[in-house]
């Protein structure tokens, strides 16, 4: 109640003071006309809430667009999620034919990275570099020469800048086209033809649910290796003598078809496995990338609040103490 | 005051999917609860070169054991069939199984010897009871392991109700005319492809 006193005292007088200061306060309450800046004259005070309201409209609309593509990967989440579920089945018999031997010591490793081609994902991309760095460390002898095949451009990215010489090939834009299996096992059939292994690494995130990706590598022997470790007769593989061929192909031939069969379902369920982990990683990261501009908007609309009341405060005090100057 | 306000409506990480929810209850929803086995020397190899980062997690860990081989014969057998696109049969116990494979149908009953066989296109049947389902299969392997256990992989089935007759005849022409006109040799290749899985489609259709 004082202060609207004081504000009409101030109305009352402010006519007989300089104009300008009216002229400046009226533009600066209707904030759509010209900005405070070019209105203000030599030696009158201005406190700009114009660039704080550029900043707030900024954040305001990268909230929306993160929002958006947050939609977005959940939608082709769902999508996906069925089919990489529906493909779990494929790889498992064949672990339980040949047993499981990523400790297996081969001449020559080949390490099948599985990224994705977009970013804004979190940080599995990452993950699978880093996965795949240790894996090569691992496998680095005196007469081992592992090799890579990158499979998506963000993991091509991180690898090229220091193990270039170690990359063998690149394969980008996988899943531009939804991806199916005959696709996939044209592609692992080029890798086979175009890369020599005795054994092939296929580094991957393992989808488990939305905030969780698990970091997995699944390995392939050559028909080569599975032969001299089944005369070993050692492990798992020591007891696929027992196994009777069935037709009249050799045990190498049958192995052959066996190996490039087992790589295009491994590589068909760990290339949909990491589609999943893709779009989930991607929707938690726009997730808090959106709550994160809401925080941030918070405390500009703050700050603009009271760099709009300082302003407002410094008029009325300017008019307050002008009219009692006149007065006493 | 509003400081507050935007901490109460402070969401935890979404699961708006209904699939993501289902998922997140039940973690693994299609990998059975597994024997959290690993290869220990990998895990050691891994742990003494790199100790930074966790060693990954390998497929073995993520599959539920098999058991062993059974003193006496079990009565029944059991067939996992698998598709790229889903898992048709998982874990079922029938009677038996006839598998097209590149030497002729394969009879499958429990406790048959250990094998590895590749399959061509044909029919293959399961025998549970009196219930007989027929697919058609295109290729693929099929493991027997001793402890009466078959994996089926295939690329593509089909249930042997869901073929169209004319097409096939149709297809069986228009690929037998490919041979024919064939002028390389992978034309030739593929067209003979078109007439083998033709053919077998008319056999199983038929026979």
């Amino acid at each position: 109640m004082a202060m609207a006193a004081l504000r009409r005292e101030g109305r009352r007088f402010a006519p007989l003071l300089s104009p300008r200061p009216i002229a400046a306060a009226a533009p600066r309450s209707s904030p759509s006309f010209l900005s405070p800046e070019e209105d203000v004259p030599f030696g009158a005070r201005s406190i700009s809430t114009q660039v704080v309201r550029n900043r707030m409209k900024s954040v305001k609309n990268i909230q929306k667009i993160t929002k958006a593509m947050k939609m977005v990967a959940a939608s082709k989440l769902r999508a996906i999620q069925i089919r990489a579920e529906n493909s779990r089945g494929l790889w498992q018999p064949f672990i339980a034919l040949l047993g499981d031997t990523p400790s297996i010591d081969v001449k020559k490793n080949v390490i099948v990275t599985v990224s994705s081609d977009k970013g804004l994902c979190g940080g599995i991309n990452s993950t699978s570099v880093r996965l795949s760095k240790g894996l090569l460390k691992l496998n680095s002898g005196p007469d081992k020469e592992p090799k890579y095949v990158v499979v998506g451009e963000k993991a091509k990215v991180q690898l090229i800048r220091d193990s270039r010489k170690h990359i063998h090939l690149t394969i980008s834009e996988l899943t531009k086209i939804p991806l199916n299996y005959t696709q996939v096992s044209v592609l692992a059939d080029d890798i086979i033809k175009n890369v020599e292994f005795d054994a092939l690494k296929i580094v991957f995130n393992k989808f488990h649910s939305v905030v969780s990706f698990i970091p997995t590598v699944s390995t392939v022997l050559s028909p080569e290796v599975v032969e001299r470790e089944v005369e070993s007769g050692s492990g798992k593989l020591g007891e696929l003598d027992s196994y009777e061929i069935e037709g009249g192909s050799t045990r190498g031939e049958t192995l052959q078809n066996l190996a490039e069969f087992q790589f295009s379902c491994v590589m068909f369920n760990a290339v949909l496995e990491n589609a999943c982990s893709e779009m989930g990683a991607r929707m938690s990261a726009m997730d808090s990338s959106s709550r994160n501009a809401g925080e941030v908007l918070d405390r500009l609309t703050l700050t603009y609040n009271r760099t709009r009341q300082a302003a407002i405060t410094t008029e009325l005090t300017e008019i307050i103490s002008g009219a009692s100057a006149l007065e006493g | 005051m509003f400081r507050h306000a935007a901490k109460l409506l402070r969401r935890p990480v979404p699961t708006t999917s209904p699939a993501a929810a289902a998922v997140s209850r039940r973690p693994f929803s299609s990998d059975l609860p597994a024997a959290e086995t690993a290869d220990p020397a990998f895990v050691e190899a891994w742990k003494k070169l790199i100790p930074n980062i966790d060693p990954p997690k390998t497929p073995l860990s993520f599959m539920q054991p098999r058991p062993a081989t059974p003193a006496s014969i079990p009565t029944k057998l059991t067939v996992n069939f698998v598709l790229p696109y889903a898992s048709e049969l998982s874990a079922k116990e029938v009677d038996m199984v006839i598998v097209p494979a590149t030497t002729g149908q394969l009879g499958v009953l429990p406790g048959h010897v250990p094998t590895i066989a590749e399959l061509r296109p044909g029919l293959m049947s399961v025998h549970d009871g009196n219930d007989v389902t027929k697919y058609f299969v295109s290729s693929g392997f099929a493991f027997i392991h001793a402890n009466s256990f078959a994996d089926i992989i295939a690329v593509e089935a089909v249930p042997i109700d869901r073929i169209d007759a004319n097409l096939v005849q149709k297809g069986l022409a228009e690929f037998t005319q490919k041979v024919n006109s064939a002028s390389t040799d992978l034309e030739k290749a593929e067209a003979q492809i078109g007439v083998d899985v033709h053919s077998a489609l008319n056999s199983a259709l038929t026979g």
